[in-house]
């Protein structure tokens, strides 16, 4: 179910400009991975190369290598499509589709990559609603649209649909940082549960959250403003927290920081 | 493996062995090869058939690519693909469906416009020359024209001007309901149906004669709600802030408005004037019902008939002759051109005037 | 729009000297400028419950004179002692052109706005936009001397071999000809419609929230499947109004209609053939020779246009509203 990411080499521009330069990294199966660092680090740019939607962008260019197991996402011949589909995201903002139902939101990805009947569709769903945590406050008007959700209800529902097609990773961009401290709460709980099945790898600003939920930390910096962004270091979180290897992530995380 | 799997498996067996990440691909050459080959057959067909219009050896050409493509990749990548490759022929056929006639329209002005079009052309009237022959001009219907339309614009742009503000600023009662939905019945308006009304009235009732004044009423009619809806987009953009600011000094409401808010929003506002001035200019029919068109020319705009741009295209087009469907390819040009202008200065005002964080 | 509660009872902070703070003083100039806004909304209103007025007041002195059903005949006769004159072959001309141009129209519309928004390469789309607004600025004159002059000629050599394959249907049968006939009116109001339901219906498209799509591409989503799953629904209620905004323009339509059809007094199911009228065309190429009670005869004709027209931008607005519970404008 869940794969080890191997990044090596990678710089992702946005036009002309280098937002990212020379990043190379082991991701665990099976664990949680927390980008933290200062705005503009190029965290999110990164995890957006983990799925290649980075490249949907306008401008946007990716060089160097991302291998899910052994298959290089760049490699020729590769479907950037066929990657979005193993490598499953949730966003900063909740963004359910408008204009579905909560049942259609969470089916939304799996109507698109083949035929179900309707029982096997809905076995999936609730599976996903309940994987998400979502199952019990839905239950009864999954018919209803998912905007009528509260904010960290929908962000539970995009997790749910992103989870029931089955990813083998799953990416999380900030997926806290628009919700209030108890739905932020709920979330984590989940990150936590989601990690038996999923490679997880998320960008927080928050540090607090970072050693909470996971299991290893990246840390990112730049050297100005305009400058792409570099890996400082990556380590088991406790060590990040505790010991980090470089003065730069000490600074950071004791907020002696610009 | 959590309860997920295993039912699964069974039914979507296909689509994913451990890791498809790579699926089979049409290679790069295939599309360009494909349409020369829909080209030839079209073009072939058309002969064989003895088509005579190249349109339908166009249409016959694009048809195969877009069938052949669809066929193609759904064998070879799969009927997500494909439904994707038809969708994105539909939408680029659509674009060149539509690319002919509208580049053919601006080509044909552009080509038989310039025929006759030159100084004489611009500074003469008809006078009394026959229509059968050539020669002659616009100048009496760009002076009319420009009466015409300037007067409506004096008449509309104030009155819509102070109606938005009334919407925006002012307005919370029923009063502005009512106005914001008459609004909208006054865009539906089709432009006979104002010549219509300033017919009954004005011509049918008061019993006045043509003139370019009548005309510039139905053309107001028609600005006003335009007006009105631009301004009012505009003035809702000047955010609360600044007028609160402008309150909280002791500026009264009036000169708030006055100082604050039309200054704000000054650039948005021209520029949906001057659209809606390049919108009447080209309106013909109440003209025709009102103004009624002259081949002299009349500086009054008050008394008797006129001449128009739009009008004088039309009627140099009802004579029939080689000479004046050459005048009217001519005079659609000068209107295309002047309608060009004002559009083009407008966009230009807009964007000068915008606020740097615009989309 | 906010700050004040009530325009009139706006207490401004004190001028230096006088006019204590409790004070309920209204200003002149307020009192003035109030009186001039809300005056020319009131002008507004007059305008259009005068144009009501006139044009029915009007009609009635025709329709009484008419010796005729007016709704139902098929002539338009209004001189004389026996005027007879109906609005059914204008009623069926003017649906019949403007469904021809709809179905025509908005299909490419939808699609020119989807190639700007989404399909063709940045550098070529905002040029693009631009040219598309500018089109729509033409002035329909012009189209009404494009389609005589250069649209007809080129069409019969179409029509002819319409008529050879799909003439047994009695729609397409075309007996050679100048092609003026409704659906050379219809393809024309299409070419002219184009360029404004395009403008709007890509502005509706751009301001798709990036985020709804990502959220489908993320999902692993094919552009197609993208624009089916996020776009088209977020945009289905601008589609909309910008059709209904092209549909107004199309019945309304006058001088490119009267430019290139052939008008007759009959109605007939061949549309290729030339024939027909509709509202706009029928007033201006009636109104020259029309004494006073033939001008009211066609001011009756344009009162039904103008009731037709109201009725599709109502039920416009209609569709809309019944869709803002799923618009997503609220998220």
């Amino acid at each position: 179910m869940a794969k080890r990411i191997d990044v090596s080499g990678l710089n992702a521009y946005y036009g002309a400009h280098k937002a990212i330069d020379d990043i190379s990294m082991t991701i665990e199966p099976r664990s949680v991975t927390a980008f933290i660092g200062p705005s503009g680090c190029g965290k999110s740019t990164f995890l957006r190369t983990l799925n290649r939607m980075h490249e949907v962008t306008p401008g946007g260019r990716v060089e160097g290598k991302v291998l899910l197991d052994d298959e290089n996402l760049y490699g020729a011949g590769v479907d950037p499509v066929a990657v979005r589909r193993t490598v499953g995201m949730v966003f900063q903002r909740p963004n359910p589709f408008p204009t579905m139902s909560i049942f259609d939101n969470v089916a939304a990805g799996l109507r698109l990559n083949g035929k179900y009947r309707k029982s096997e569709l809905k076995d999936i769903v609730e599976r996903s609603l309940k994987g998400a945590n979502l199952w019990n406050e839905v239950k009864d008007r999954l018919n209803k649209p998912g905007s009528g959700l509260s904010g960290g209800q929908q962000q539970r529902l995009c997790i749910a649909r992103a989870i029931a097609v089955e990813p083998q990773v799953l990416l999380m961009d900030e997926p806290c940082s628009a919700l209030d401290p108890i739905s932020t709460l709920a979330i984590e709980d989940l990150i936590g549960e989601l990690k038996e099945r999923f490679t997880i790898v998320i960008v927080t600003h928050n540090m607090q959250q970072a050693a909470r939920v996971s299991d290893r930390t990246a840390f990112f910096n730049l050297a100005a403003v305009g400058k792409p962004g570099k890996l400082i270091e990556i380590d088991e979180t406790e060590r990040i927290f505790s010991n980090p290897s470089v003065q730069a992530t000490e600074d950071y995380i004791s907020g002696r920081f610009g | 493996m959590t309860v997920a799997t295993s039912h699964r498996h069974r039914k979507v067996a296909e689509p994913r062995p451990p890791l498809a990440l790579k699926q089979s691909r049409l290679p790069r050459w295939t599309l360009p090869v494909l349409a020369l080959v829909a080209v030839g057959a079209g073009c072939g067909i058309g002969l064989v058939a003895g088509l005579d219009s190249t349109v339908q050896w166009g249409l016959i050409a694009a048809l195969l690519f877009v069938l052949a493509t669809y066929l193609l990749t759904t064998a070879v990548e799969g009927t997500r693909q494909a439904k994707d490759r038809l969708a994105t022929s539909a939408v680029w056929t659509a674009f060149l469906l539509a690319v002919v006639p509208l580049a053919s329209l601006l080509w044909e002005t552009v080509a038989r416009g310039t025929k006759v079009l030159d100084g004489y052309f611009l500074s003469h009237s008809m006078g009394t020359l026959p229509d059968a022959l050539p020669g002659g001009g616009v100048y009496h219907a760009i002076i009319g024209t420009l009466e015409q339309v300037g007067l409506a614009t004096l008449i509309a742009a104030p009155l819509g001007l102070l109606t938005a503000i009334y919407l925006v600023e002012y307005g919370r009662g029923r009063l502005a309901k009512v106005v914001t939905f008459f609004v909208d019945v006054m865009t539906g308006i089709p432009s006979i149906v104002a010549g219509l009304f300033v017919l009954s009235v004005w011509i049918l009732i008061l019993g006045f004669g043509p003139s370019g004044f009548a005309g510039s009423m139905a053309l107001a009619i028609l600005m006003m709600p335009v007006v009105v809806r631009s301004t009012e987009e505009m003035l809702k953009l000047v955010p609360n802030e600044l007028r609160e600011a402008s309150l909280a000094l002791g500026v009264p409401k009036w000169r708030t408005i006055l100082k604050v808010v039309l200054p704000t929003s000054i650039g948005g506002i021209t520029t949906g004037v001057m659209l809606a001035i390049a919108r009447i200019t080209g309106e013909t029919a109440p003209v025709l019902l009102l103004v009624w068109g002259a081949k002299t020319i009349n500086n009054n705009p008050f008394d008797g008939a006129q001449q128009s741009l739009p009008l004088y295209v039309f009627q140099q087009w009802q004579q029939g002759s080689d000479a004046s469907y050459d005048r009217a390819w001519a005079a659609a040009l000068v209107l295309i051109a002047f309608v060009m202008v004002l559009n083009l200065v407008a966009r230009g005002i807009a964007r000068w005037k915008a606020p740097k964080a615009g989309r | 729009m906010d700050y004040s509660t009530s325009p009139l009872s706006e207490t401004p902070p004190p001028p230096p000297a006088a006019a204590s703070v409790s004070g309920r003083t209204v200003r002149p100039g307020d009192r003035i400028f109030l009186g001039l806004s809300r005056g020319s909304g009131v002008a507004l209103l007059v305008i259009m419950a005068a144009i009501a007025a006139f044009l029915t007041y009007r009609s009635v002195l025709a329709i009484s004179g008419d010796k005729s059903n007016f709704f139902t005949t098929l002539d338009w006769n209004a001189t004389g002692t026996e005027p007879k004159f109906g609005i059914a072959v204008l009623a069926f001309g003017t649906v019949v052109s403007s469904v021809i141009a709809m179905a025509i129209a908005v299909p490419v519309a939808v699609g020119i706005a989807l190639f700007i928004s989404h399909y063709a390469p940045r550098k070529l789309a905002s040029p693009l936009g631009y040219v598309i607004d500018l089109l729509a600025a033409v002035p329909s004159i012009v189209y009404g001397l494009w389609g005589a002059l250069f649209l007809v000629p080129h069409l019969s050599g179409l029509y002819g071999w319409l008529d050879d394959y799909l003439g047994w249907t009695g729609i397409f049968s075309y007996s050679n000809g100048a092609a003026r006939s409704l659906f050379t009116v219809g393809i024309l109001l299409a070419i002219m419609i184009l360029p404004i339901v395009t403008s709007v219906s890509r502005e509706v498209f751009l301001q798709v929230p990036r985020m709804h799509e990502e959220a489908a591409l993320a999902l692993g989503a094919t552009r197609w499947e993208v624009i089916r799953m996020s776009v088209l629904p977020f945009g289905r209620s601008g589609v909309i109004s910008a059709s209904m905004l092209g549909l107004g323009r199309a019945l309304g339509e006058t001088m490119a209609v009267a430019t290139v059809l052939s008008p007759s007094f009959l109605i007939s199911a061949s549309l290729l053939d030339p024939g027909g009228g509709t509202f706009a065309q029928n007033i201006a190429s009636k109104f020259s020779e029309a004494d006073t009670f033939g001008q009211d005869a066609l001011i009756a004709s344009g009162l039904v246009l103008f009731v037709i027209t109201l009725l599709v931008n109502g039920a416009a607005r209609l569709i809309i509203a019944r869709r803002k519970e799923y618009s997503g404008a609220s998220s």
